[in-house]
C-alpha cells in the first residue's frame, strides 16, 4: 500500500537517514520526500512528508519503530495533522493524572504528539512542554482551549506561545 | 494665561512640577504663559501667589501643604483651565481621582491624569463627559509610562484598523522574568532581590498577579476599540508560579517567557507567554514595549521606560502641550 508519513525532524544533518533506515529495513520503498521548510514548527523542526509503499500489515510496526527512535510522527495515512504548537505546563502535572489530561485533549482531529516533563523535587510543581498537532488551525485552537480548561480544573498553569503571525 | 491646578502631590505630582520648572521656557514657546494656581493633596493645599519650589520644599519638610483646604475643595472651588491629576490609583472604585476628574470636566476644564483607576472604572463615561463639555481628557502617562502609545493609536494610526496589540506593560514583572531567564533562580528569590532594589513593592501582588498590566490593557483596548471593556473582562494569569525549569525548557527551543498583555476586539488577556528569544518583545529589565498590528501599517513596536518620576512627568507634560497644540 501507499503510505504518506509526516515526521518532524530537527534541522541538522543526518536526521532524515534515521527515519529512512527502519523503512528500508522493513522492506518499504520510498516514492517521494518533501521537506516542508516553510512550515517549521515552534520547536524549530521541519515537517518532512515521506511517501512510500509498504506491506499494509507492517505499517503499525514501522510507525512504532520510528517513534521509538524519538522521532515525532505527526501523521500517517489519511489523517494529516498539519498544525502544531507547543505549550508549557507548570503545576502538579503527574499527581493530577497526566494520562487523563492527555486522553481528554486527544480527539479524532488532534493529539498530543510529544511531552517532556521536568520534576526537580517530588512535592514541588513540575514543568512540562507539551506538543499538540491537529488537522487544521481551528482544530488546534479547539485542542488548546480544551487543554486550558482541563488545566484550570486541575490547577495547572498553561503558558501559550504568542501567535506566530506576530513574529 | 493658562491656569493649572495640580491634585496629588506625591512622587508624580512633584515630578511634574519639577519638570515644568526645568522646561518652563520650552513650554511657554509652545503654549504661551501658564501658571500653577493651586496644588493640593488629600488633606492640604496651597493657592494664590506662591513659588513652586517653596511648595515642594514645604511638603518635604512637613509632609503637607500650608492651607487646610483639601483636594476636593480645591477642585470644586478654584478656577483653572487644566487639572493635573496625579493621585493614587484605585482600580476597583476609581477612588478619589474619579471624583476629581468628573468635577473638573463638569466645570469644562481639561484634565491630564496619570491615574489608571478612573479610566479603568469609567472610561466611556469620562470620555463622553469630556466630549459633551468640549474639553480634553489626556491620559498618556497611565499606560507604558513615557511610551507614546495613546497618541500613536489615536492620532498617527487613526486611519488604521488595529487588529491586535501585544505588549509588556509592567516593568516589575519583566525585571523578575528576565532575571529568572538569566540566572535560573526561583521566583521568590528574584522577587526579594527586586524588592531590595525598590523595583517591586513590599506588597507585590498588584504587579505580579498581572493586575497593573490588566488595568493598562483595559485603557488601551477602550482607546482602540472605543468599547466599554472592564477590568473583569481581562483573562488574567500572574507570574508567581513560573519555575526556573520553565525557562530551561523554553530556552532549549529558542524561547523565553514574558508577561504579555494582549488585546483584540474580543479578547483581553494578561498571561505569561512563550516568545522567541529574538522577538522584539523579549526585552530585559524594567523596560516596557508594545507591538501594534495594523491593517495598512504592518507591525509597529514602541519601547521605553514604563515608570519613573521624570518619565511619567514627561508624558504628562506632553499631554499638557498637546491640549493647546491641537
Amino acid at each position: 500500500m501507499l503510505l504518506t508519513l509526516v515526521v518532524e525532524l530537527e534541522d541538522k544533518p543526518g536526521q532524515l537517514l534515521r527515519v529512512l533506515e527502519p523503512i528500508s529495513k522493513m522492506g518499504g520503498n520510498i516514492v517521494g520526500i518533501v521537506h516542508q521548510r516553510g512550515r517549521k514548527t515552534p520547536l524549530n523542526r521541519v515537517p518532512v512528508e515521506i511517501a512510500l509503499t509498504i506491506d499494509e500489515k507492517k505499517v503499525e510496526d514501522l510507525i512504532k519503530r520510528i517513534r521509538n527512535l524519538g522521532i515525532v510522527v505527526r501523521s500517517y495515512n489519511e489523517v494529516k495533522l498539519i498544525e502544531t504548537t507547543s505549550l508549557l505546563l507548570i503545576g502538579h502535572i503527574i499527581h493530577t493524572d497526566l494520562s487523563d489530561t492527555i486522553k481528554r485533549v486527544d480527539s479524532e482531529n488532534s493529539e498530543v504528539v510529544e511531552l517532556h516533563i521536568c520534576m526537580p523535587e517530588v512535592k514541588k510543581p513540575s514543568t512540562a512542554i507539551v506538543t499538540i498537532s491537529a488537522e487544521s488551525s481551528e482544530e488546534l485552537n479547539k485542542a488548546i482551549s480544551k487543554l486550558k480548561r482541563i488545566c484550570r480544573e486541575k490547577g495547572i498553569v498553561v503558558i501559550e506561545p504568542i501567535e506566530e503571525e506576530f513574529l | 494665561m493658562i491656569r493649572i491646578a495640580v491634585i496629588g502631590f506625591g512622587n508624580v505630582g512633584q515630578g511634574f512640577l519639577e519638570l515644568i520648572m526645568e522646561k518652563r521656557d520650552e513650554i511657554e514657546k509652545r503654549i504661551g504663559k501658564f501658571k500653577v494656581i493651586a496644588i493640593a493633596d488629600s488633606k492640604s493645599s496651597i493657592s494664590g501667589e506662591f513659588k513652586l519650589r517653596d511648595a515642594i520644599e514645604f511638603k518635604r519638610r512637613t509632609g503637607r501643604l500650608p492651607e487646610d483646604r483639601n483636594a476636593i475643595e480645591v477642585v470644586e472651588q478654584e478656577d483653572y483651565d487644566v487639572l493635573v491629576e496625579a493621585t493614587i490609583t484605585d482600580i476597583k472604585t476609581g477612588g478619589d481621582g474619579l471624583r476629581y476628574i468628573k468635577t473638573a470636566l463638569k466645570k469644562s476644564s481639561h484634565v491630564v491624569t496619570s491615574n489608571k483607576g478612573p479610566l479603568v472604572v469609567a472610561f466611556k463615561e469620562l470620555m463622553d463627559l469630556a466630549e459633551r463639555r468640549g474639553v480634553k481628557l489626556m491620559y498618556e502617562a497611565t499606560v507604558g509610562g513615557v511610551m507614546p502609545v495613546i497618541r500613536l493609536i489615536k492620532d498617527y494610526l487613526a486611519i488604521c484598523e488595529i487588529e491586535r496589540i501585544m505588549g509588556i506593560l509592567n516593568g516589575t514583572c519583566n525585571y523578575i522574568l528576565s532575571r529568572m531567564e538569566e540566572e535560573r533562580l526561583p521566583f521568590n528569590q528574584v522577587l526579594s532581590e527586586a524588592q531590595e532594589l525598590g523595583i517591586a513593592e513590599a506588597n507585590p501582588s498588584y504587579d505580579i498577579e498581572g493586575i497593573d498590566a490588566a488595568a493598562k490593557l483595559v485603557i488601551l483596548a477602550n482607546t482602540i476599540y472605543r468599547g466599554d471593556f472592564r477590568f473583569e473582562d481581562v483573562e488574567r494569569i500572574g507570574i508567581e508560579s513560573i519555575t526556573p525549569e520553565a525557562f530551561e525548557i523554553a530556552a532549549k527551543r529558542g524561547y523565553t517567557i514574558r508577561l504579555i498583555a494582549e488585546a483584540s476586539e474580543n479578547v483581553l488577556r494578561v498571561s505569561p507567554r512563550l516568545i522567541p528569544i529574538n522577538h522584539p518583545l523579549a526585552i530585559r529589565g524594567t523596560m516596557n514595549a508594545l507591538m501594534i498590528k495594523t491593517d495598512t501599517a504592518g507591525n509597529l513596536v514602541v519601547m521605553g521606560r514604563g515608570a519613573g518620576r521624570k518619565e511619567t512627568a514627561t508624558a504628562m507634560l506632553s499631554d499638557l502641550i498637546e491640549i493647546y497644540n491641537s
